[in-house]
């Protein structure tokens, strides 16, 4: 397993290291935690408030990692002209999966939309929603 | 053997087109993983021979084979929505495969770049400028004075920076073209690089997009010999949409947060890390090489007034055919969302359409008559943008999706002017009190003694429509950038276009009851 000293040595020749540094800690250990905010300003010679602003900028970085799968549910205007409001009220909230609200897959002909565990999902409906929930709960 | 073609975009993806493809595997067919011909209502399409199928299930492989399917759709080259277009952008799509530089190389790949050595970066400006190529990210800028901008600017070092942070609603044509035909738009930077004397180039790809990233990922390290010493580095976006405007975008290259920078400087001059720097929608550099390859007068022999060429027109939202549409400037708004788009996929009438994503404007069916065109559609108030067209059918409730807009907004603020940060959760709240007609009555500090010339009373209907406007009109003028500014186009046409749906023009008892 890489840990974060490697992740930072494996991006420190390039131009602009901080967001694909920031990425691989957020893949490698789902969140960016306060202890790896401060190695990485020190390994950039940035002040640790530079990194969190960053960090806090970007939806897709978290300080806290939340352990439930994630689903990332489509509510911009091509799916919400495909009904995606209705199925978002429909939602169950038990909680076990965490439902992200994100703006745009690029399948905009096709939608309501998802992703979720880097795989899509097209032309949801109830049914096909909650199996889809089923499935990573 | 039979040999069937199917996509592996995302959208066919997300459609199931990898069950599909087991599936005929599994029935001893060679299965070939090409583009997307852009016929989404089709998806999973699957192409034996010419012949089209689809939509497609895991169930229907047996009767294609067996000739009896009753989703054949006939020759997709002859189809209406394939023979009606201008395909130079997306003239592989459908018939090649995303990786394959063969498959590149065949279909006349390269060509561009070849003839941009061979005549030189001058010439290869010159033809730019001739094509009248016009930046397709929504701004429309020649993409001819840009480059000689940098061509002529002095630095340690230049770049090209390729905007691939599609984040428009609406919008798919940048991912197309990079899951579908990656060596192509490699090409066009690798051209650009050439022309401006750029060293080094970036793709900033927002996350919402993994396949394109994996695509681009595995082009750019299959081609890196073939465009020495011109090199591509692949970087990934994190979720904010404002990074889509071009100096966030560079600051967010940089690893810094995603604010906007002031212009001037502008990025041509002080770019990447204060460097001259091209940075040009994906579009733009992806029509780059067809305008090398065919002469700059080929495209502009295309298109309208003073948009030439072509444009990759995204049909989606609440539509029948919805899909990529590659056409000359021109084409009626009408054409597209009835002729193209077969109306709406409920078979309600269209009430609005969108163009040009989150900050374009609400179109009603009475702006049908409006031709594709950049000047065209700033006169009616609207915008072209990066070209995305959201169909709404008339279960839309305007007056929400003019909330939505400004609510959006909010969200994807990057805070570093007041009217768009602030003026967007004003705009959220006004509406909401147009909505329910709650009114606002004096607060705190209005109420104090002191404050003589604060109104003491609940404002009409009607003075807070008049708000509205001139909070838009505070963020049309007063923001850095295309979010804040832009946001008040979508809020504004819904309100003069659909004035019921906030409440105006309804006596106040009725509509209280």
């Amino acid at each position: 397993m890489e840990s974060l000293d490697d992740i930072i040595a494996a991006h420190a020749g390039r131009e602009g290291p901080l967001l694909p540094i920031l990425h691989d800690v957020q893949a490698r250990f789902g969140e960016v935690s306060e202890h790896a905010i401060r190695a990485i300003a020190n390994a950039l010679n940035l002040t640790r408030a530079e990194v969190h602003g960053v960090v806090s900028f970007y939806h897709d970085f978290h300080e806290v990692a939340d352990p439930r799968p994630v689903l990332k549910l489509c509510r911009s205007e091509a799916c919400q002209a495909r009904g995606v409001e209705a199925l978002a009220a429909g939602l169950p909230d038990d909680g076990r999966v965490k439902v992200e609200t994100i703006y745009c897959l690029g399948l905009c002909s096709v939608g309501p939309n998802a992703m979720a565990a880097g795989k899509v999902h097209a032309r949801l409906d109830g049914a096909k929603l909650n199996a889809l929930l089923e499935s990573l709960a | 053997m039979t040999m069937v073609r199917i996509s592996d975009d995302a959208l066919a993806l997300a459609c199931g087109a990898d069950d599909v493809a087991a599936a005929f595997a599994a029935a001893g067919c060679t299965v070939e993983r090409v583009s997307s011909w852009g016929m989404h209502w089709l998806e999973p399409l699957a192409e034996i021979a010419g012949m089209g199928f689809g939509p497609l299930g895991p169930g229907d492989v047996a009767a294609v084979l067996a000739g009896t399917s009753t989703k054949a759709v006939g020759k997709i080259a002859d189809h209406p929505f394939i023979a009606r277009q201008q395909r130079f952008t997306f003239a592989r799509a459908g018939k090649t495969r995303p990786l394959s530089l063969d498959d590149f190389a065949a279909s006349g790949g390269w060509a561009g770049l070849t003839k941009a050595r061979a005549i030189g970066p001058e010439a290869t400006i010159a033809e730019v400028t001739a094509s009248g190529l016009r930046g397709r990210g929504g701004a429309g800028f020649p993409a001819g004075i840009k480059w000689t901008t940098v061509a002529r600017a002095r630095g340690a070092r230049k770049y090209i920076v390729c905007n691939a942070d599609e984040g428009d609603s609406a919008t798919f044509a940048d991912r197309m073209v990079m899951e579908g035909d990656p060596f192509m738009l490699i090409e066009g930077m690798a051209i650009a690089g050439l022309a401006v004397g750029a060293g080094k180039g970036y793709v900033y790809i927002r996350s919402e997009y993994p396949h394109a990233i994996a695509k681009m990922q595995a082009a750019v390290e299959a081609c890196a010999p073939i465009i020495a010493p011109f090199d591509v580095e692949i970087r990934v976006g994190a979720g904010a949409y404002v990074c889509g405007e071009e100096t966030s975008l560079l600051n967010s290259l940089e690893g810094k947060r995603g604010e906007v920078r002031a212009k001037p400087p502008l990025p041509a001059l002080e770019g990447l890390f204060g460097m001259p720097t091209v940075v040009n929608n994906v579009l733009t550099l992806a029509a780059v090489p067809w305008i090398m390859a065919q002469g700059g007068a080929a495209y502009a022999a295309v298109g309208f007034g003073r948009s030439k060429g072509t444009m990759p027109i995204q049909i989606a939202g609440n539509v029948k055919h919805g899909g990529l549409f590659e056409v000359g400037f021109g084409i009626t708004l009408g054409e597209l969302v009835n002729e193209i788009g077969g109306g709406t996929a409920s078979g309600r009438p269209v009430r609005a359409v969108q163009v040009g994503g989150p900050l374009g404007a609400f179109h009603p069916p009475a702006d049908f008559h409006l031709p594709f065109d950049y000047e065209a559609f700033a006169a009616a108030d609207g915008l072209i943008g990066h070209a995305g067209l959201t169909v709404f059918d008339d279960s839309a409730d305007m007056s929400k999706l003019a909330r939505f807009a400004m609510a959006f907004c909010a969200a994807e603020s990057c805070g570093k002017c007041t009217p768009c940060r602030i003026g967007s959760t004003r705009g959220v709240e006004l509406i909401d009190r147009i909505r329910e007609r709650s009114g606002r009555a004096a607060d705190k500090v209005e109420a104090l003694p002191q404050m003589h010339n604060a109104r003491k009373g609940a404002r009409s209907l009607d003075e807070e429509v008049t708000l509205l406007e001139d909070l838009c009109e505070t963020m049309k003028f007063g923001s850095l950038c295309a979010l804040g500014g832009f946001t008040p186009y979508p809020v504004l046409s819904a309100l003069k276009h659909w004035p019921q749906d906030f409440g105006v023009g309804i006596p106040q008892a009725d509509a209280a009851e």
